[in-house]
């Protein structure tokens, strides 16, 4: 237990992520993730996937600080972290607007500055027309644009996307898919992205990290060399194919 | 917009694709709101009407059948009801002025034990030690009859509204204190990280996530303290009859007299009270929540 946390550590301009020796036992015993070490850049799209219960979770909660680690460095800067929930987490009271302007709310930002990024958010993610609608009578793949569009206000130079498109049906999360690489190509911010889709790894990152069962560790690294804007048809290339069947057969644990 | 398909979404069926101009947008609620409306009306009058019908006539075949002449006087029928009370005008002054007087104390107990309970759920949802504390007693005082308790509250309050007004309050707080806590704390684990990630302050978080969040529930505790709280109106007349008459006082009258027209038609007007509170405060939650809140349809019960 010698932790070295440094929670506001100021973290370099183009690091603006990184985990040295991470480790993390949860107080029942169970270790959740064991000696991570990775860094993202600024401009890249990081993919972390990995069995379900392998700690990927954990691993954002320890990013954005509702976790502690219990060994190891975490340096990242936390005054607007974009946290992208595996649930959309819509406040069901507030229209899509008014959820969109949630965060800059709580971040004091002024109300003309702030209706000034909500519309612009609203615009980006294509829900113009439905800011007056309640998130209940939403379909889940616009309450997760709504959700997406109400990180964006921050315009947060680390984004963290929890397994957001978890929960959507296939043909939805590949428009999700297009949709934040086209998002991740305007802003260009620092992603960390967590999932247990191969393609939608590939897909949308500038690098993908396998991470084994629990304790999670990597246990291996493919750049992704696809040129950016992607083409959602870039899913049936076979160099495509090849570079997902190669992190799957480390997945099955390079069997 | 360009990369955006949003064809998926109208799988769902509710939502028009953004792609759809701004009309075929501004339509879709109101047909949402005819939805019901296509139902025909008669099925849902009919069968509470017929059954109603019913019932009177059972009434009649009591009172007429029944009952011998020398007996009547137990069950009157409804024709002499009606005729004997309700367009007696005097009688029928009485029985409003009466129904008015509880009306106001069933409100007073209400106010007051909905600032109470509101407070005191609020507090409880900040410190896990309150709650700790406070439960117990909360779950005790519901647990009082109130009847056991009716001599030390004439005994503090004296034999006029005050304690008339003090009994609504204590029948009318336990569900507002229990509802609201739950309230406060059904907020989902997400919308607090969400607000944790974000350095919300306490006093935010409690503003813009907790006690929005608490608002069904909130309702629904208003929706059965006001019942209990007309109920504790009438109960406390008949211990605390002094000053103005209330309903349950005219109740006891009638009793005593024998006056079984005039005491029926004070029954079902009181009867008509407590739907009308219950109307009100569905009519309200509806008002303040149903544009969100899904469960909010219907008669909410």
């Amino acid at each position: 237990m010698t932790a070295t946390v440094h929670d506001a550590a100021p973290p370099t301009s183009t690091e603006p992520l990184s985990f040295e020796r991470v480790g993390m036992t949860f107080p029942d015993g169970t270790e959740a993730i064991r000696d991570v070490s990775l860094s993202v850049h600024k401009g890249e799209f990081v993919t972390i996937v990995g069995p379900s219960g392998c700690g990927k979770s954990t691993l954002l909660k320890l990013a954005s600080g509702l976790l502690e680690p219990t060994s190891g460095t975490i340096k990242v800067n936390r005054d607007r972290l974009g946290y992208v929930f595996q649930d959309a987490t819509l406040l069901p009271w507030r229209t899509v607007s008014q959820n969109i302007e949630l965060l800059a709310e709580l971040h004091d930002v002024p109300a003309d500055e702030r209706r000034r990024l909500t519309a612009e958010a609203i615009d980006l993610v294509g829900l113009k027309g439905f800011e007056n609608h309640y998130p209940k009578s939403l379909s889940g793949g616009m309450k997760m644009r709504a959700s997406l569009a109400r990180t964006l206000t921050l315009k947060p130079p680390v984004f963290l996307f929890d397994e957001p498109f978890g929960a959507v049906d296939e043909i939805t999360r590949e428009h999700l898919n297009d949709e934040t690489q086209r998002l991740f190509q305007l802003e260009r911010f620092a992603g960390l992205f967590i999932t247990h889709s191969i393609s939608e790894a590939v897909f949308m990152s500038t690098r993908v990290l396998v991470m084994s069962n629990r304790p999670g560790r990597i246990i291996a690294t493919f750049d992704v060399p696809f040129e950016f804007p992607r083409h959602p048809d870039l899913r049936f290339e076979p160099d495509f194919a090849q570079l997902c069947g190669r992190v799957s057969h480390e997945l099955r644990g390079g069997h | 917009m360009d990369l955006v398909t949003t064809g998926t979404d109208t799988e769902a069926g509710a939502i028009p694709s953004a792609d759809d101009d701004a009309l075929a947008i501004e339509i879709q609620p109101e047909q949402r709101a005819k939805r019901p409306r296509r139902e025909n009306p008669a099925r849902f009058i009919l069968p509470p009407v017929v059954l109603g019908a019913a019932l009177i006539g059972v009434w009649y075949l009591i009172s007429y059948g029944l009952l011998s002449a020398r007996r009547r006087f137990l069950l009157r029928p409804p024709h002499q009801v009606v005729q004997n009370a309700f367009l007696d005008g005097e009688v029928m002054k009485e029985i409003l002025l009466a129904t008015w007087s509880s009306t106001k104390v069933a409100f007073f107990g209400l106010v007051i034990a909905a600032v109470l309970g509101l407070l005191l759920a609020v507090l409880m949802s900040q410190t896990k030690l309150a709650e700790r504390a406070m439960f117990p007693y909360l779950v005790v005082l519901q647990s009082v009859p109130i009847l056991a308790i009716v001599p030390l509250i004439g005994f503090w309050f004296g034999f006029g509204r005050t304690s008339r007004i003090v009994v609504c309050v204590i029948i009318a707080f336990f569900p507002l204190v229990v509802n609201t806590l739950f309230g406060l704390q059904s907020a989902e684990r997400g919308m607090h990280d969400l607000f944790t990630l974000h350095h919300a302050s306490r006093f935010t978080r409690l503003r813009k996530l907790m006690l929005p969040a608490a608002l069904p529930a909130i309702f629904a505790g208003l929706r059965i303290s006001a019942g209990l709280s007309v109920i504790g109106a009438i109960v406390g007349d008949f211990f605390f009859g002094q000053g103005e008459p209330g309903i349950g006082q005219r109740l006891r009258t009638y009793s005593n007299r024998l006056q079984g027209e005039e005491l029926l038609a004070a029954v079902i007007v009181s009867a008509g009270l407590g739907v009308a509170v219950f109307l009100f405060f569905t009519w309200l939650q509806n008002r303040v929540i149903g544009k969100w809140y899904s469960g909010a349809g219907g008669t909410g019960v």
